[in-house]
């Protein structure tokens, strides 16, 4: 009997001490909530550290994308660079996944820590280049698909690329 | 057959094939670079490596290279064996060592075999921490694409070029580490089958030009098999579509017909059907001379209105399908219906059909012509007209190198050894055209000799094979040669005798087809084969038939005049006709109502025009020219107020309440009534599957399995996802559902399988590496050997005299600008030259002019036309060669005389950058 009153008593004062401590949920949207840097949220398309356009439209987002909503078409620039003509993504249908950015082998597309996206319009969440592309590189301070590619662009010639050596003379003999 | 032991498994192989090719046939994995099914093994690259084992006892066998081991009774490989495994890995690892890290940026990504055969060793990791050797690239003309860094020396592409298409431009250079494969400087290459080097090198090193802009990866195309409309020969191809834009062909495996490679005209000459000026809705004209766009029911109603007239003819073509055309000739009644030929080209086009139907020789697919043993060539630049048929005369003459292999017992698939064996020796190719040509270099004799010299050729020809009326040639040395000739055909197994319209001239024809008689008479397999013009000149040839009502020609009908409402299909009469027959077309028709699925010089001029589908975007039965009928597929739905012609003919047939048509609704339905109406148009329903086939009752999906951006690619329009446009006339889906489980052969959209994202896995849709496809060969052959020849013949034709200060005109064709649509196309209009007249140096010395110079032509029936000049030292004396098919020469006809004389006012053209001449003009 005694015991059971101990367990009673203990219980209200455990839960009344409760009411002293901080509270965990939050004022939403008053209050933002802390999101990690590498929470998947909104998508946003990164530049390279040159600040040029990272996408080389090479079509693996699209295609790993398990709900199919990203289009975009490629082209190629006067200076060699490849990079998407259009670039749509439809977050009307995205699942916020992250497939796209694990595919993505220019470190271009990248989830953000921003899911406010809501729209009366589902028109509204259709998202083309325009609103993709942010002005800096994102997570990925560093890298540059072009210094490592052994494409040839304006500004980086053949054999300039990292580990790469000068382009060979065919018409030499020296072995 | 054998019976091999691969991995503890026992397995019945034919014998003396290699290791490498059984092992694809019996769908077991085995990576390769080298190796090509067309080609054969050099055991290059090392990739197929296996280990052999010597007995039962033997634990630790050897390796060997699969390409190069022959499978023979009771030998005992193992794929698996760690050994061999490793082995394998550590080639693709090396071949790829100054691989630069491109995949993304590259155009062969995604179908890729260099990519398919790493995943395929598991190779993941580099361990080489050193720096990559770079190349720079080369300009390799509009057509392809050069990445040298991606090459990994597999050779494929040089044995391609110059051993299996006799190009000499493109080679292996400097040793070692250094190896390069181009160019020895920056140019076109000049191979007029160059494009398949997009498909034959493993890596990204030779791709598409045009693909590399406005790029679509393999899986995101939606795909429809369908014919190459370029010339006669009806290659089968794959049209890959994006976005509403036809992206590129590929090669559709036809184990008769085009096997592995296509030409450059076929490859990159569909791009007519992206041009912007191509109509999208209905034009009425208006008084003012520009045009309304109407919907195509008001369009309609103008027509029926129109149509309602007294005097109402059509003119069909000969690049339309043979359904369109039916339908046409329905609805204006076989009377007023024209096939749409020009003068030139009619009696051409019927005679060679009439020749092949009736001949008791074979009308050889291009198979069949590979396997000839000797090849006479009257009056026919092979190359320039049909241009896949050279490329397999190049095969032909090998025949004779693959005999002397089969006496030593080498087996065919042993490439280097067998043109080691044979170096030169070649089985006889007799030439005998007006200037040279592109395939003298493997041919034992050509001659050039005027048209009507030819055909007499030929009669000498035939009377060393058969003798009688002792018609000779009246010059030794051609009959020297005559006799030759003869003896190299009457040696044969299967000779071969091509000929065909391009110049013209039926005699030569009809000599050709005499002496495959006289040929097959002597007892042996002789073939005929006769090129022709157009993609359906065959099957229009077949449907208008010599019978019946009396053929008309184009221009004599137009200035005949007389005529309210003319309806024009897919034909640009400018082409057909001389310019004052052009000029009378609009005087002497009331009404012009015109279908074509391009902007001409005839929609330019019509009252109404309807726009019709192009091939890419409908459904049709072309035959082509051995009288094989083979169906295209749409690839994509005709945008807007297009439609494909048969559609619109048959909406106006249903409102002018033609009986025959009531019943007919869809697509099938015009194909056979079409087939049992024309008794010789009977098989062409056996062209592919009907629109209800369904294999596993599935459709069959004309979208990969990952088929990227469905819901995203018309979102800019709407979110809210229209269903996938339906498909009633077809059994394709316009979607990714469906199977291509045992999929026809006439139906395959694209080639995929699991493992195999490039072309090569082609082999898993054949019976065996090399073979015909598991669902069967595309396409039905309309002419069996069915004639009876009666040899009657022909008295010995005139000589041609040339004439004093008058030149005899003949037809040059050109691979890039003779044909109208492929002329369109963006990158071979920059291959193609304004139009041009080649004159021997003895009449330009005469007329006082030098290249590039102009001409004044004239007779009593032309008048200014002015050409400029190019001058051709091969050329026969006393003619003179124009472009034919190019803006400036239509009206030209062959055979004409005519007088030139140098233009004063001529202003000569800047030399073009493009510096590669690929007209054969030594
Ligand atoms: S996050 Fe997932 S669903 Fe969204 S675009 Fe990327 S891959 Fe597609
Ligand atoms: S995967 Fe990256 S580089 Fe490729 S298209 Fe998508 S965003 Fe661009
Ligand atoms: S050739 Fe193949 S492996 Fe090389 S970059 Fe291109 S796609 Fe990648
Ligand atoms: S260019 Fe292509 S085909 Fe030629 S050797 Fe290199 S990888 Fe092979
Ligand atoms: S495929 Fe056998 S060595 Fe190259």
């Amino acid at each position: 009997m005694l015991k059971s009153l101990r367990s009673q008593l203990t219980t209200l004062w455990t839960i009344l001490s409760h009411t002293f401590t901080r509270a965990e949920t939050v004022q939403y949207p008053e209050q933002k909530p802390y999101l990690a840097p590498r929470y998947r949220g909104r998508i946003v398309l990164t530049r390279d550290p040159d600040g040029d356009e990272r996408c080389v439209a090479c079509n693996l987002c699209a295609v790993a994308c398990p709900v199919d909503c990203i289009a975009l078409q490629q082209d190629v620039r006067e200076d060699g660079r490849w990079y998407p003509e259009f670039f749509r993504i439809n977050f009307s249908r995205c699942i916020l996944c992250g497939m796209c950015e694990e595919a993505c082998p220019t470190n271009a597309i990248q989830l953000t820590p921003d899911f406010e996206m809501c729209e009366y319009d589902r028109n509204n969440m259709v998202y083309e280049k325009e609103h993709l592309l942010i002005d800096g590189p994102g997570k990925y301070p560093d890298y540059n698909f072009y210094r490592v590619s052994g494409l040839a662009i304006s500004g980086k010639d053949k054999g300039e690329a990292q580990r790469e050596l000068p382009p060979i003379d065919v018409k030499s003999l020296l072995p | 057959m054998a019976t091999i032991r691969i991995d503890q498994q026992e397995y019945t192989v034919r014998d003396g094939d290699n290791l490498l090719q059984t092992c694809l046939s019996l769908g077991l994995d085995l990576p390769y670079f080298c190796w090509h099914p067309a080609m054969g093994s050099i055991g290059a690259c090392r990739q197929c490596a296996v280990l052999q084992y010597q007995n039962e006892e033997d634990q630790r066998g050897r390796l060997v290279m699969g390409c190069m081991t022959p499978v023979s009774d009771g030998a005992i490989f193992s794929l698996q064996g760690d050994k061999a495994q490793r082995f394998r890995k550590t080639i693709v690892e090396s071949l790829m060592l100054n691989h630069p890290h491109d995949c993304p940026v590259c155009a062969e990504g995604g179908e890729c075999h260099l990519q398919d055969m790493t995943v395929m060793t598991g190779h993941r990791d580099r361990s080489y921490r050193g720096r990559k050797n770079t190349h720079r690239n080369q300009y390799l003309g509009p057509l392809i694409h050069h990445e040298m860094n991606r090459c990994i020396t597999c050779y494929r592409c040089t044995r391609y070029y110059r051993d299996y298409a006799g190009g000499t431009d493109l080679a292996a250079m400097a040793a070692h580490d250094h190896i390069y494969f181009g160019r020895h400087e920056d140019g076109v290459l000049e191979s007029e089958f160059a494009g398949n080097l997009v498909e034959v090198c493993p890596t990204g090193v030779f791709t598409d030009r045009q693909l590399v802009h406005q790029y679509t990866r393999k899986w995101d195309l939606q795909s429809a098999p369908s014919v190459c409309t370029a010339c006669a020969v009806g290659c089968n191809i794959v049209v890959g579509e994006r976005y509403g834009k036809v992206k590129r062909v590929h090669n559709r495996f036809n184990a008769e017909v085009n096997g592995y490679f296509l030409c450059d005209r076929g490859r990159f000459g569909a791009g007519f059907v992206n041009l912007e000026s191509r109509l999208e809705f209905p034009a009425l004209r208006r008084p003012d001379g520009r045009y309304d766009a109407l919907d195509h029911h008001r369009a309609l109603e103008h027509a029926l209105r129109a149509m309602e007239a007294e005097k109402v003819a059509a003119v069909g073509s000969p690049r339309a399908s043979v359904e369109a055309n039916h339908l046409l000739r329905l609805l204006v009644g076989n009377a007023r219906f024209y096939p749409g030929w020009s003068r030139g080209e009619q009696g051409a086009a019927i005679r060679a059909m009439e020749l092949l139907r009736d001949t008791e020789a074979t009308v050889p697919d291009l198979a069949q012509i590979e396997t000839a043993d000797a090849v006479l060539i009257l009056g026919e630049d092979v190359t320039n007209t049909s241009p896949r048929v050279a490329l397999s005369l190049r095969q032909a003459v090998r025949n004779r190198a693959r005999d002397m292999a089969g006496e030593l017992r080498l087996l065919p698939w042993q490439d280097a050894a067998i043109r080691n064996l044979a170096q030169d020796t070649r089985n006889p190719l007799h030439i005998a055209a007006v200037s040279n040509t592109r395939l003298d270099d493997v041919a034992a004799s050509h001659t050039c000799l005027a048209p009507p010299d030819i055909a007499r050729l030929g009669a000498a020809v035939l009377e060393e094979l058969l003798p009688g009326e002792g018609q000779h040639f009246g010059d030794p040395t051609v009959d020297a040669l005559a006799q030759q000739i003869a003896r190299d055909l009457r040696q044969a197994k299967r000779p071969l005798i091509i000929a065909g319209a391009g110049y013209g001239n039926t005699t030569i024809m009809e000599m050709a087809a005499e002496l495959a008689a006289a040929l097959c008479h002597g007892g042996c397999e002789a073939m005929l084969s006769l090129c022709q013009g157009e993609a359906n000149s065959m099957g229009l040839a077949l449907l208008t038939g010599t019978g019946g009502a009396r053929v008309h020609r184009l221009e004599d009908m137009i200035v005949q005049g007389d005529i309210d409402t003319l309806l024009v299909l897919e034909n640009d009469v400018e082409r057909r006709c001389s310019r004052r027959g052009f000029k009378l077309l609009r005087k002497h028709v009331k009404t012009l109502i015109t279908l074509d699925s391009l902007d001409t010089a005839t929609t330019s001029l019509s009252d109404l025009v309807l726009p019709t589908a192009s091939f890419a975007e409908s459904e049709g039965t072309l035959v082509n020219h051995a009288g094989r009928a083979q169906r295209y597929f749409p690839a994509f739905p005709p945008a807007n107020e297009r439609r494909p012609a048969w559609f619109w003919l048959l909406a106006l047939a249903h409102e002018r309440g033609i009986e025959a048509t009531s019943r007919l609704h869809q697509f099938d339905e015009i194909t056979r009534h079409c087939a049992a109406s024309i008794p010789a148009l009977a098989g062409i329903t056996e062209a592919a599957p009907r629109s209800q086939f369904r294999a596993h009752g599935l459709r069959v999906p004309r979208q990969t399995h990952r088929y990227s951006g469905r819901t995203a690619m018309r979102a800019a329009l709407s979110v809210h996802e229209p269903k996938q446009p339906q498909d009633e006339e077809t059994p394709l889906a316009f979607s990714m559902e469906g199977s291509q489980r045992d999929t026809p052969g006439a139906l395959l959209p694209y080639f995929w399988s699991p493992g195999w994202n490039s072309n090569q896995s082609l082999h898993r849709y054949q019976k065996a590496v090399g073979e015909p496809l598991r669902g069967g060969t595309a396409g039905s052959r309309l002419l069996y050997r069915q004639g009876h020849a009666t040899l009657e013949r022909a008295a010995m034709p005139g000589a041609f005299e040339p004439r004093e200060n008058q030149w005899y005109l003949v037809p040059r064709h050109a691979i890039f600008g003779s044909d109208e649509l492929s002329a369109l196309s963006p990158p071979l209009r920059e291959l193609t030259h304004p139009a041009w007249l080649e004159i021997t140096p003895a009449a330009a010395q005469a007329l006082q002019v030098i290249d590039g110079d102009g001409l004044i032509i004239e007779n009593e029936r032309l008048r200014g036309y002015r050409l400029e000049v190019r001058i051709n030292p091969s050329l026969v004396a006393g003619c003179a060669a124009y472009s034919a098919g190019h803006a400036g020469t239509f009206g030209l006809l062959p055979g004409e005389w005519v007088t030139l004389q140098k233009d004063p006012d001529w202003q000569r053209r800047e030399p073009a950058v493009i510096a590669s001449d690929r007209g054969g003009v030594a």
